[in-house]
């Protein structure tokens, strides 16, 4: 790895494992960031895991950014030589892909994106080499992704697809940020898959709308009563397609307090994963259909 | 005790000192754009530094007020009218139940803190009453005050009218306004030419600017340093791999126009920044209008701690000041 300190001005430190996405970088970075918090040291106040990097918030008043710094990089070796081991859980999303909302939304932000003629999905497809956007979809569903980070807004997961890299989905964001993006939207951009957690600006591809909400600040929501946010880093999402019917239903059920989403606790382990992708991948989805 | 909103102004929220504790998960830190003048605020009406207050942006709101109470307005310069009679900004004053606060056109600055006695009282959100709109969280139900809101105050005593922040210890933005940065995180994205024009150009705040960031434009456009974008990152030259951000760290998409993350950051997202502005100079940013002409100045790390010292320094002269 080449992992990279700075200075994100005198009450951040920033620690870039690698400059490019994998799943090895963020086990490192989530250890290194673990280390950092178990450590307990006088003056952090925030700590940020993120895919492939991770930051440090701290008072320069109580801690000197050097001996910060220090303090960080001591733990480099110890995070490294860490099992690349989550005790997490499977959770299956719907997800209605090609909805009127987000097509709306793409719609009105068409000189923004680098193909106006068509829509987001219509350009992924393509520039992904499928024939047509069903078997993109298919692609985008069909294998189970990690949330390697949460944040942007309140308790974005962005989604890492748990694949080779060569089988990968790839789309640059928009050429220029949208203002607006509907609550719930499942969106792409570089390697990533995020679920808008909020209705707000955003600059990723536009692909589908989930009826599950992941962010309540209410905590009226059943499964949302303990903390307003769903997810933490380490979780497993499997989309499950549904169609306008499924996603009535799920919205009136979550409505009625009555939906619970298909849970499954499982273990991700990097080395057994990287030994056989899919028989470990359907190892997860047994455990989620057994839910 | 109450104030009831007849105008809500443009954009005004509920403010205290923020909700640190929650960026990992996207909810920023928050509170009061300038904490200086806030804080100054607070002080005024005998008020913990950390009471929530209002902060309105470029227009004031009319309040009446519910109950007898001391009221401290700091920020930016506005005219101020008690039932029509001037009052003076930076200075105490004593209001009666069903007198009405209003303003006049802004003269300078962008953001002015509206404290009263006993301070703002709505239920907190993770420990925090400052206002996320986006996240729907704290403040009034989670969104800026509107006409026939009715805000809870606490209780607290009134204090004598007069108390006054000496001008000598207000800090306003110069002209050009200038921004100390310290560069790092993705600075050496940026070809030598672009790492110096960013300092020698001449930037105005551009008109998207409001508590998520401040945008600039003005300058030239900056050149990336060739290389393959590393996997993950997306194909722009200005891309990373979604990475966390700082408060203060400034982004440039696209290399255009570049982006200072203030109180209601983003934790997050796919844009290389090139260096942070000083935590000192943060509240000097809640000042600025758009179209105010702006330096970034390269400091080094002494500089910047140098600097937090000062304005350290200067709070407590306030602090001093109304004891």
């Amino acid at each position: 790895m080449k992992t990279r300190y700075t200075y994100g001005g005198d009450e951040h430190i920033y620690v870039e494992i690698d400059d490019e996405m994998s799943l090895d970088a963020f086990f490192i970075a989530l250890s290194l960031s673990n280390m950092v918090r178990e450590a307990n040291i006088p003056g952090v106040t925030e700590i940020l895991p993120a895919n492939a990097s991770f930051e440090v918030r701290f008072d320069p008043d109580v801690i000197a950014p050097d001996a910060m710094m220090e303090k960080i990089k001591a733990f480099e070796h110890q995070a490294e030589a860490q099992e690349k081991r989550l005790d997490t859980r499977i959770i299956e999303i719907p997800l209605y892909y090609e909805d009127p909302w987000t097509h709306e939304t793409l719609m009105r932000f068409r000189e923004r994106h680098q193909d106006p003629t068509g829509s987001d999905l219509d350009y992924a497809a393509r520039i992904n080499g499928y024939d047509t956007v069903a078997d993109f979809i298919e692609a985008h569903h069909s294998q189970p992704w990690f949330v390697s980070m949460v944040g942007f807004v309140s308790g974005l997961p962005f989604l890492y697809q748990l694949v080779e890299r060569d089988k990968q989905l790839e789309v640059p964001k928009y050429l220029r940020p949208r203002t607006d993006t509907p609550k719930l939207t499942v969106g792409y951009g570089g390697c990533f898959s995020c679920i808008y957690s909020v209705r707000g600006a955003g600059g990723y591809q536009m692909f589908g709308i989930t009826p599950m909400p992941i962010y309540d600040p209410e905590q009226k929501i059943s499964y949302l009563k303990d903390f307003m946010v769903f997810f933490k880093p380490g979780d497993i999402v499997k989309w499950k397609p549904i169609d306008r019917a499924e996603y009535d239903r799920i919205t009136q059920a979550v409505e009625d307090g009555t939906y619970t989403p298909r849970i499954a606790e499982v273990a991700f382990d990097l080395d057994a994963f990287n030994d056989d992708m899919t028989g470990f991948n359907a190892k997860l989805m047994e455990a989620l259909n057994d839910a | 005790m109450t104030l009831e909103i007849i105008k809500p102004g443009l954009a005004t929220t509920i403010q205290d000192l923020g909700r640190p504790g929650y960026f990992h998960l996207g909810i920023p830190e928050g509170g009061a754009m300038d904490r200086l003048a806030f804080r100054a605020a607070n002080l005024l009406v005998g008020n913990d530094e950390g009471a929530a207050g209002l902060e309105a942006v470029f227009m004031g709101p009319e309040i009446k007020f519910g109950a007898e109470m001391s009221v401290a307005v700091t920020g930016a310069e506005m005219p101020m009218f008690l039932d029509g009679e001037p009052r003076e900004t930076w200075t105490s004053f004593t209001v009666k139940p069903g007198q009405v606060l209003s303003f006049g056109f802004l003269k300078t600055g962008a953001r002015i803190y509206i404290a009263v006695s006993g301070g703002i009282d709505t239920p907190p959100a993770l420990g925090s009453r400052s206002t996320y709109p986006i996240g729907a969280l704290g403040g009034f139900e989670g969104r800026a005050i509107a006409a026939g809101d009715v805000i809870p105050v606490g209780d607290g005593s009134v204090v004598a009218e007069g108390r006054v922040v000496p001008d000598a210890l207000r800090r306003r933005p110069g002209t050009p306004a200038e921004l100390r940065v310290l560069t790092g995180l993705y600075w050496h994205r940026l070809t030598e030419k672009s790492q110096k024009a960013f300092f020698d150009d001449d930037w105005v705040v551009a008109p998207e600017a409001d508590r998520m960031g401040y945008r600039f434009r003005g300058g030239q456009p900056m050149e990336f340093v060739d290389r393959p974008q590393p996997f993950g990152a997306g194909s722009d030259p200005s891309n990373i791999v979604d990475g966390c951000y700082s408060y203060g760290s400034i982004q440039v998409p696209g290399g255009l126009e570049p982006i200072v993350l203030h109180r209601d950051a983003v934790s997050g997202g796919g844009y290389f920044t090139l260096g942070a502005v000083i935590s000192a100079d943060m509240d000097l940013i809640g000042q600025l209008q758009p179209n105010t002409p702006v330096k970034f100045k390269r400091v080094e790390m002494d500089e910047a701690l140098a600097a937090r010292a000062a304005r350290k320094a200067l709070i407590s002269d306030i602090r001093q000041s109304l004891s």
